[in-house]
């Protein structure tokens, strides 16, 4: 006991001991994985020595096989914006299932703000409005889409913080108020015939951009400002943060506001990109949206994960339903192997948390 | 009076029916480190509740910092100067040492931006590796997260709030009850840190040793009410045990309990 002057006691802290951030172990999966399809069509009989990754044809000036890989972050790109938000609720150790109905809902309510009055000469044919919302500017249909989406949103967080009902519940009720509301809003009749402006927020490779643009936006967020540190805060010791004077309930709201308002935004570019709206869209965009965070790392517990990790965690998905494709998987096994896949993720990740705590 | 940092008269607080604390007359001077002991259910935790504005009090006064306070959460009691290390410990396991350390008052700048203001990452470090330096707390990695600490690192790491804040008055409960030999020894030189820097502080604990070790004085509960106080010279084990259980009473605090 000659040192305990000095304050630890005779305990050692390791200053050496760096850790190993959890998203470096989502990139390995993710190159591990494209190897694996890279040798499975390599290998398998029905191949004919097709390339996951390059471009084994001569179709594109670089090596690697760029419409495979626009497909794949394509495909990605709108669920993704979703699991941006959805990444934040869970970090607050909530969930949000209301996100795949919501689409819906905001796709068919923007569509009909973004509906053009002349089609090929001829008049729309199923205006859902009147003729006072034909041919807006395109910022109208933006704004009331995520309008809806913080509406939406705000009724979310103020069940999850005010009535303390589980976040599950909550969002599971508002997952089949939207899907009415979808339903509802044309009694089931698509909505088509966007103007210029309007198709182009999601064509081509928009989508994409928007992806990573919003990405950066949110791991700013997270990382570098008081709203990010609260909700990791919130969802690490949700009695701490508010024994340390943290607005819990008003930051909760906030949380599933810019969670809505990020799905009703990929609405917005998926009804673009479509070109058209209808009900049904979105389904299953929710179980997607979380799964995509939880491959990328982030903790249904709270606390734990990222938008760099989310991001990693949309393109092994992309990857693996790309992979499945291209080694002419059936889709309902597809559909399997994703759950084996999301399963062994969480389990994956709990292990490695209890040989962390282990280690401690 | 201007030497006295805390003074309660008459604090009182019942649950319903439950008389938790009656008539607790007390006071602390500048640099004092008091002990608070006393059988489980005598009142510590809940004399330790009214002045942390944890909970209201039925009645009575008190005075802190030669003001009269009446404190609507712990965060007023926080931001007068009172800083509490709560048996449970408030931390958040997944962040680490400056951003548990600056909970809730973290240090920002592009402050128009509300919610969405920047964290000043580099002003807080700063401040607590001075933090920790004041109170002797030695923690090489601060940016090594909660969850990777041991009870009794955890334990300095809230300890060491109280030295980073300049506090007025520190009160720890049961600071080192769910820690090894060691990390109690850690703790204890915390406390004695802080009492060569002049902070007063206001112990609750179980351990004879310790506090015999650590404090000028001995405050004994019982049944809600303070039946001893002792200064440590005065007493021994043996007189303090028969305090708590009810065999002595001090002779000013006659007839109360």
């Amino acid at each position: 006991m000659s040192d305990t002057s000095q304050g630890t006691g005779g305990l050692a802290f390791d200053s050496k001991k760096r850790s190993w951030p959890n998203e470096l172990n989502i990139f390995f999966a993710l190159i591990i994985i494209v190897v694996i399809f890279e040798i499975l069509g390599q290998t398998l009989p029905y191949m004919n020595d097709q390339s996951f990754l390059f471009d084994t044809r001569d179709r594109f000036d670089t090596i690697f096989n760029e419409a495979r890989l626009r497909i794949i972050i394509l495909q990605v790109s709108i669920i993704g914006i979703i699991a941006l938000g959805v990444t934040q609720v869970i970090i607050t150790a909530g969930i949000d299932l209301s996100s795949g109905p919501l689409v819906g809902a905001t796709a068919m309510i923007v569509m009909s703000f973004a509906q053009t009055e002349l089609v090929n000469g001829n008049l729309n044919p199923n205006p859902v409005l009147g003729t006072w919302a034909f041919d807006l500017p395109v910022l109208i249909p933006v704004i009331v889409g995520l309008a809806f989406g913080a509406f939406i949103g705000a009724i979310n967080g103020s069940l999850i913080a005010y009535t303390r009902i589980p976040p599950f519940i909550a969002t599971l009720g508002m997952f089949l108020i939207c899907r009415g509301i979808a339903q509802a809003w044309t009694r089931g009749k698509p909505v088509s015939f966007p103007t210029e402006g309007y198709a182009a927020l999601g064509k081509g490779m928009m989508p994409v951009f928007w992806f990573l643009a919003l990405a950066i936006l949110c791991h700013v967020l997270l990382r570098y400002t008081l709203y990010g540190k609260h909700t990791y805060a919130i969802g690490s010791n949700e009695d701490a943060a508010r024994m340390s004077g943290i607005n819990v309930q008003r930051h909760k709201v906030l949380v599933y506001m810019i969670a809505s308002m990020l799905a009703a935004f990929a609405a917005v570019i998926l009804s673009s990109k479509n070109l058209t709206a209808q009900s049904g869209m979105g389904i299953f965009y929710e179980l997607y949206a979380i799964a995509m965070a939880v491959i990328g790392g982030v903790s249904l517990t709270g606390g734990r994960g990222s938008i760099v990790g989310t991001v990693l965690g949309a393109m092994v998905f992309g990857v693996i339903q790309s992979g499945f494709t291209y080694i002419k998987l059936d889709a309902f096994y597809q559909l399997m192997a994703m759950g084996g896949i999301i399963i062994s993720a969480v389990v994956l990740d709990k292990m490695r948390q209890e040989r962390a705590l282990l280690r401690s | 009076m201007s030497d006295i940092i805390l003074q309660t008269e008459g604090l009182t607080k019942h649950y319903g029916g439950v008389h938790a604390l009656n008539d607790a007359d007390f006071t602390l001077k500048k640099g004092e480190h008091v002990a608070i002991m006393g059988d489980n259910g005598a009142g510590k935790s809940t004399f330790v509740r009214q002045i942390t504005g944890v909970e209201q009090r039925t009645s009575g006064k008190i005075t802190f910092d030669g003001n009269e306070v009446h404190f609507s959460g712990p965060i007023d009691a926080r931001e007068a100067g009172i800083e509490t290390v709560f048996q449970t410990l408030a931390l958040a396991d997944d962040l680490d040492v400056p951003d548990n350390l600056f909970l809730g008052r973290e240090k920002t700048k592009l402050n128009w931006l509300g919610p969405f203001r920047f964290l000043d990452y580099k002003a807080m470090r700063r401040e607590t590796i001075e933090g920790l330096e004041r109170t002797g707390v030695k923690i090489p990695n601060i940016r090594n997260t909660i969850a990777n600490m041991s009870g009794g690192q955890r334990q300095c790491v809230a300890i060491a709030r109280t030295a980073t804040f300049a506090s007025k008055l520190t009160i720890m409960d049961e600071p080192t009850a769910a820690l090894g030999v060691q990390e109690t020894a850690q703790v204890e030189n915390i406390i004695r840190t802080l009492k060569e820097q002049g902070e007063p502080l206001i112990l609750v604990s179980h351990n004879m040793r310790q506090v015999f070790d650590l404090v000028d004085r001995i405050i004994v509960f019982r049944r809600g009410r303070i039946v001893a106080n002792l200064n440590k010279e005065d007493t021994d084990g043996n007189d303090v045990v028969s305090y708590i259980t009810g065999a002595k009473t001090g002779a000013e605090y006659e007839g109360a309990a």
